[in-house]
């Protein structure tokens, strides 16, 4: 592709980017960072191209080390990422909740209680 | 082997591609986190699956091999890490990531003629070696291998200023001569920045850190992509790149603080270095057994737990805690401040660990009214997320971050281990007013007291 094309998809991926976290909640703030995270583990692609012609002994050997890091930080991020989730998600709706479902749990439980 | 057709190529790299902006939008909302990083890991398989069908690929048992082998070791570290170390375990992988941008790089500098491409592989090379050798020093920090305090020395800001300039030197000369060892020089001088400018953040800034050579690693992906005139790699780093950006605002925002301010605080002798002041006024500390009393016999208790609870991995006494207040007939509601624990958002998945129940883990617009109804506020291992002068001293590092008005509860008590003022080195005037009782001691162990004699009562 050339240039202006590459620099055309750059711009509108900064614009997307920006857009896509505009509105999150600050309890998410650390799995979206590990979800980011894991997300630019996809580096694992051009590691393997580059392991792929690879032409010495010595540029394999480098290239496979980035693929070794590469994968690392690619299958870790999203397992560690789901793991934060997961908590978020074993038990009910949790955050979900409308502040009005939230009100009819409390007073569940108050009425519980008597 | 049969190759896709470049069209093929181009239009499963797309649907990868579409697939990250999703995830990064479903990992924006709480109901659709999970999903969207499943999508994330989906789209991951489709571009890793594609460029094996399309390009032309020797030595594939080779990679094979080295794809399992980082699978091997990185599935079942993330699968086990305790949930406290979980940061740590974000900025290895993090660093990796960089560390894997810049050996690309390196590599395809004997393809490069064009200097264009060689600007990109400069990039890619310095900036992915700022985010390994930056993540390993926060690896080291938040593991405590090394101090969390900031590590400032005379000079430093001068050896920083030295080797910025250095690498853009080098730099140059790598664009304009393609030459192997410069660009080596380069990575060396990569790695010596990466760690200058980590070494002077405080324990408490550097999630924010983390967060920002996040988007340092999708940038330097996105130059790795530029150099290999790979879209997915391209448009992949460029997301992570500006929404790590974003996120990483977002959260210095939240600790009121800004992203300069932590990566240079402690430079200007700021508010990052903090200070070990001890004041000789008088506080009410009192007994295990007296605050069990106050909590016990309490209609509503708020608990603000911070980070010396994280550190202490109380979580799950302080959820048994407030399980057996809830059992004596005790409402207790859990008050997250946007950055308790060691990360934001962490405190959450902290609790939720523990199995405290979603309705109690409330957010701080949320309960802040609620405070005033409050007959004990509890704040286990919190400080400056609950420090007035935050509101009134205009003068403090804090002044206007967002706090919890623990001062509205009739009561408060504080689980602290010592007086040392919190991350901020500022005193709290909370811990001097007549409605408050101090406990000191380790967290867990101050819960665990407290929780015995709550069940004694």
């Amino acid at each position: 592709m050339d240039g202006i094309g590459l620099l055309t998809i750059t711009v509108l991926a900064v614009f997307v980017g920006f857009e896509v976290v505009s509105k999150v909640s600050s309890t998410l703030h650390t799995p979206l960072m590990s979800g980011a995270n894991a997300i630019h583990g996809i580096i694992l692609v051009g590691a393997i191209i580059v392991a792929g012609q690879a032409s010495g002994p010595w540029v394999l050997a480098v290239a496979l080390l980035a693929v070794v890091l590469a994968t690392a930080n690619l299958v870790g991020g999203f397992v560690v990422t789901d793991r934060m989730l997961e908590m978020f998600h074993g038990r009910g709706p949790g955050k979900a909740l409308s502040t009005r479902d939230r009100a009819k749990a409390v007073k569940d439980k108050a009425e519980d209680r008597r | 082997m049969i190759l896709f057709d470049p069209v093929w190529t181009a239009l499963l790299y797309l649907a990868a591609s579409v697939c990250f902006i999703l995830a990064l939008k479903g990992l924006s909302s709480p109901r659709t986190a999970r999903r969207g990083n499943l999508l994330g890991a989906f789209g991951a398989l489709v571009g890793v699956a594609t460029v094996f069908l399309s390009v032309r690929l020797d030595n594939i048992p080779w990679i094979l091999g080295a794809i399992a082998v980082g699978s091997v070791v990185a599935a079942p570290v993330a699968r086990q890490v305790k949930m406290t170390q979980m940061p740590q375990l974000v900025a290895l992988f993090n660093g990796v990531g960089g560390g894997a941008a810049a050996l690309v790089g390196l590599l395809e500098l004997a393809h490069a003629d064009d200097p264009w491409v060689r600007l990109a592989i400069v990039f890619a090379l310095l900036v992915g070696a700022v985010s390994f050798a930056g993540s390993g020093v926060t690896f080291a920090k938040l593991q405590e291998l090394m101090t969390t305090r900031p590590v400032v020395f005379p000079g430093l800001p001068v050896l920083m200023a030295a080797v910025l300039l250095a690498a853009v030197g080098v730099g140059v000369a790598v664009v304009l001569t393609g030459w192997l060892p410069l660009a080596l020089l380069l990575l060396v001088l990569g790695l010596v920045a990466g760690v200058l400018l980590v070494l002077p953040v405080g324990g408490a800034d550097v999630p924010i850190v983390i967060s920002l050579l996040n988007a340092f690693t999708g940038l330097a992906v996105a130059a790795s992509g530029l150099v290999l005139g790979n879209v997915l790699l391209l448009v992949a780093g460029t997301l992570v790149g500006a929404s790590g950006t974003i996120l990483t605002r977002a959260m210095a925002a939240a600790m009121g603080r800004s992203v300069a301010g932590i990566l240079f605080g402690a430079f200007r002798g700021g508010s990052t270095a903090g200070s070990t002041a001890v004041s000789d006024r008088p506080v009410r500390s009192s007994s295990s057994e007296d605050v069990a009393v106050l909590l016990g016999y309490a209609q509503r208790v708020i608990i603000v737990p911070g980070y010396g609870l994280a550190v202490a991995q109380g979580q799950h006494t302080a959820a048994e805690l407030a399980q057996a207040l809830e059992e004596r007939g005790t409402r207790v509601d859990f008050a997250i401040h946007p950055v308790a624990g060691r990360m934001p958002g962490h405190m959450n998945v902290l609790l939720a660990e523990a199995n405290v129940p979603y309705e109690s883990l409330r957010e701080m617009g949320e309960i802040n009214s609620e405070f005033r109804t409050a007959d004990v506020a509890l704040v286990v291992g919190a400080n400056d997320v609950v420090n007035p002068a935050a509101k009134t001293s205009a003068g403090s590092p804090i002044y206007g971050m967002p706090i919890l008005e623990v001062a509205d509860a009739r009561q408060v008590v504080f689980l602290k281990r010592s007086m040392r003022p919190g991350f901020a080195g500022i005193e709290n005037e909370l811990l001097y007013e007549p409605q408050t009782t101090l406990l000191f001691g380790d967290a867990k162990d101050s819960l665990t007291k407290v929780l015995a004699a709550v069940k004694g009562l």
